[in-house]
C-alpha cells in the first residue's frame, strides 16, 4: 500500500491530505475536511493541473503588457509549451477584459483570455 | 483653486476603495468621489497577474486584474466620480481635502464623510537592516513585479529573494517563468510567512529551495549588484558567526513585509493601534474621528483581498448611516479583548450605535496551533465557536457574530 501526502490548496485551511493507493489500484484519501480536498488530492496524484497566468505584449495601449489567464487549469506538464506560445503573442489595444487571446492553447481544450481592459494609450 | 462638494470622499481606488464606492452607491449616497493617485483604478491588483483572488466572494479563482475589473465594471453603471492621477496632499479635521492633479491643479474638496483606503507600502532595504553599498539590483518585490508584469522589463538574470511572505513566493514563480534563475528564498523566521498554497505552487512546483532561519546580511557591488552574503540566524534573529555564505546574483528581491500607509491619517491625530499600525476602528470601521472611516490595508495588513473588499463595504454602510444621522460616532464604545493566542483583532472596538445586523471581526494568531476552536465570549458567555484544524500567523481568521449588547467581547483560540 503506497501513500503520499499533499497539502490542499483549494482554500487557506491547507488540509494535509493523504492519498492511499490500495492493492486493487483504487485510490482513497484521508485528512481532508471537505469534498473539494478529496478532489484536489486525487487530481494532484493522477493529473496535476495549474492555471496559466502570464502577460502578452500590447501595442498602442495605456500600458505595454496585458495580463492573461486560462479559462480553466491545464495539465502541469503542458505549462511550459503554453507559455512559449504566449511569449510570441502581440495584441493591439483596445482590449476588453475577457477577450479571447488564444483559442485551445496547445490542444488542451483551454482558452487564454484577457484578464483586464486596456484602453488605447 | 477649484472647489468641490461631496457627501463621501474615498481616498484610494484599489479593492477597498472600489468596493466601498459600489456599496455606498447601492446605499443611495448621492455624491461619491474616488481620489486615486495612479493613472488607473485597481491599485496593486493590476500587477498581481496570478490567480487565487476571489475564492470567498466569487467562488472562483480570479487573477488580480479580473478581480479589480469586476468592481471597475460595476462602477461604470453607477454615478460615482473618479479622479485619477490625483494626489491627496492633506486632509483636515473639518473634512476638507486638498488634492492635486495635472489637469485641474489644486483642488479643495469639502466632504461630509471620508473613507481612508490608501492601502500599504513595502518595507525597504534599510528597514530590513541590510547594510553595505547601494548597487542597482536591490528591489522590493512589488517593484520587480511592476517591471515584469506591467512594464515588460526583466530586472535581472539571477535572483535571490528575501522573505517568504506571499509576495516573495509569487515573485519566485513569476521570475522563474520569465527566465530569471531564482537561487533561493531566504526567511529570517523559523516558519514560512506565506500561505501553504503558495509554498506548494510557487516553490515546490519549480524546485526553488526555501531557507528558514537564514537572512541576507550584506549586499556587494559598486554600480550593479554582484553578490550577497547570507547567514544563519539564532533565536534572536542575529547572524551566527561562521555561517556566512556568499551567493552571486544580480537581483535581490525584498519581500520583507508591508506597512499601512498612514501619512495622511497621522495628521488627523487618529487613535492608532501599535500592533496593526493602522487607525483603531469600531464595528462600522469608523476611526476615533467621527465621520472618518478606514478600510483595507491602511487599517491592518490583510492576506485575502476578499477581506479587504468586505471591509470597504462595511465602512461604506457606516458612512451611509453617518450621513442619515443614525450614526454620530459620539456614543460610547468598548474595546474587544484579544485573548489566548490572538495577536490583534480588528475592529478593535464595538459600538451598538447605528444599525448593524452582524459584526465582522478579523484577527491574526500569535503562533501556529492545531485542532483549535476560535471562540467569542460576551459577558463570559460563549456566543461563537468555530473549529480550525490548523491556525497560523500568516492566515488571517474572520468571524461574524450577530450583533448583541455593546458589552465587552473577548476573542480567543482554545485547544479542543
Amino acid at each position: 500500500m503506497n501513500q503520499k501526502e499533499y497539502v490542499c490548496t483549494v482554500c487557506p485551511m491547507s488540509c494535509r491530505v493523504t492519498v492511499i493507493e490500495h492493492s486493487d489500484q483504487s485510490l482513497s484519501t484521508s485528512g481532508n475536511t471537505c469534498k473539494r480536498g478529496e478532489k484536489y488530492a486525487l487530481s494532484e496524484h493522477t493529473n496535476p493541473q495549474r492555471m496559466i497566468t502570464s502577460t502578452v505584449k500590447v501595442t498602442d495601449g495605456l500600458i505595454p503588457r496585458l495580463s492573461v489567464i486560462s479559462t480553466n487549469p491545464v495539465p502541469k506538464k503542458t505549462l511550459k509549451a503554453c507559455l512559449k506560445v504566449l511569449y510570441k503573442i502581440n495584441v493591439k489595444a483596445p482590449i476588453v477584459g475577457g477577450d479571447l487571446i488564444v483559442k485551445n492553447i496547445c490542444n488542451t481544450g483551454i482558452d487564454i483570455i484577457a484578464s483586464r481592459t486596456i484602453k488605447k494609450g | 483653486m477649484k472647489k468641490i462638494n461631496v457627501d463621501l470622499a474615498i481616498i484610494g481606488g484599489a479593492p477597498s476603495g472600489l468596493a466601498a464606492a459600489v456599496e455606498a452607491s447601492k446605499k443611495g449616497i448621492d455624491k461619491i468621489l474616488i481620489l486615486e493617485r495612479n493613472i488607473e483604478l485597481g491599485g496593486i491588483l493590476q500587477q498581481c497577474i496570478h490567480d487565487g483572488f476571489g475564492l470567498q466572494r466569487f467562488q472562483k479563482t480570479l487573477s488580480g486584474g479580473q478581480y479589480a475589473q469586476k468592481f471597475i465594471d460595476e462602477l461604470k453603471n453607477r454615478s460615482v466620480d473618479i479622479k485619477l492621477d490625483t494626489m491627496v496632499l492633506e486632509i483636515t479635521k473639518g473634512k476638507k481635502i486638498y488634492a492635486i492633479n495635472p489637469q485641474e491643479g489644486l483642488l479643495e474638496i469639502q466632504t461630509h464623510t471620508i473613507i481612508l483606503a490608501m492601502g500599504c507600502r513595502e518595507r525597504s532595504a534599510s528597514q530590513a537592516l541590510i547594510f553595505g553599498s547601494r548597487p542597482a539590483g536591490v528591489l522590493t518585490a512589488g517593484t520587480a513585479q511592476r517591471y515584469i508584469n506591467l512594464e515588460g522589463y526583466l530586472p535581472g538574470k539571477t535572483a535571490v529573494i528575501l522573505g517568504s511572505g506571499d509576495i516573495g513566493l509569487i515573485m519566485a514563480r513569476r521570475m522563474t517563468l520569465e527566465g530569471i534563475k531564482v537561487k533561493g528564498v531566504y526567511e529570517i523566521m523559523s516558519s514560512p510567512g506565506g500561505l501553504t498554497r503558495n509554498i506548494v505552487q510557487c516553490l515546490d512546483d519549480y524546485d526553488i529551495p526555501l531557507h528558514l532561519s537564514e537572512s541576507v546580511i550584506a549586499v556587494h557591488g559598486k554600480d550593479k549588484l554582484t553578490h550577497i552574503t547570507v547567514a544563519k540566524v539564532d533565536e534572536n534573529r542575529l547572524p551566527i558567526p561562521g555561517t556566512e555564505k556568499d551567493i552571486a546574483c544580480d537581483l535581490l528581491v525584498l519581500a520583507v513585509g508591508l506597512i499601512p500607509e498612514n501619512e495622511l491619517s497621522k495628521r488627523l491625530d487618529l487613535l492608532m493601534d501599535q500592533k496593526t499600525k493602522g487607525p483603531v476602528v469600531d464595528s462600522h470601521f469608523m476611526t476615533s474621528e467621527p465621520g472618518f472611516f478606514a478600510a483595507g490595508n491602511v487599517m491592518a495588513i490583510f492576506d485575502l483581498v476578499d477581506y479587504v473588499s468586505l471591509s470597504g463595504e462595511i465602512a461604506a454602510r457606516g458612512a451611509a448611516q453617518f450621513l442619515n444621522g443614525t450614526l454620530t460616532g459620539k456614543e460610547k464604545s468598548v474595546f474587544v479583548e484579544a485573548g489566548n493566542n490572538v495577536n490583534f483583532v480588528v475592529p478593535q472596538k464595538r459600538t451598538l450605535e447605528g444599525k448593524l445586523k452582524s459584526e465582522t471581526f478579523f484577527l491574526r494568531v500569535k503562533s501556529p496551533q492545531k485542532n483549535v476552536s476560535l471562540k467569542c465570549y460576551q459577558d463570559h458567555q460563549s456566543i461563537y465557536s468555530k473549529k480550525h484544524q490548523v491556525v497560523t500567523p500568516p492566515e488571517m481568521l474572520s468571524c461574524v457574530i450577530r450583533s448583541g449588547q455593546p458589552t465587552p467581547l473577548k476573542i480567543q483560540v482554545e485547544v479542543q
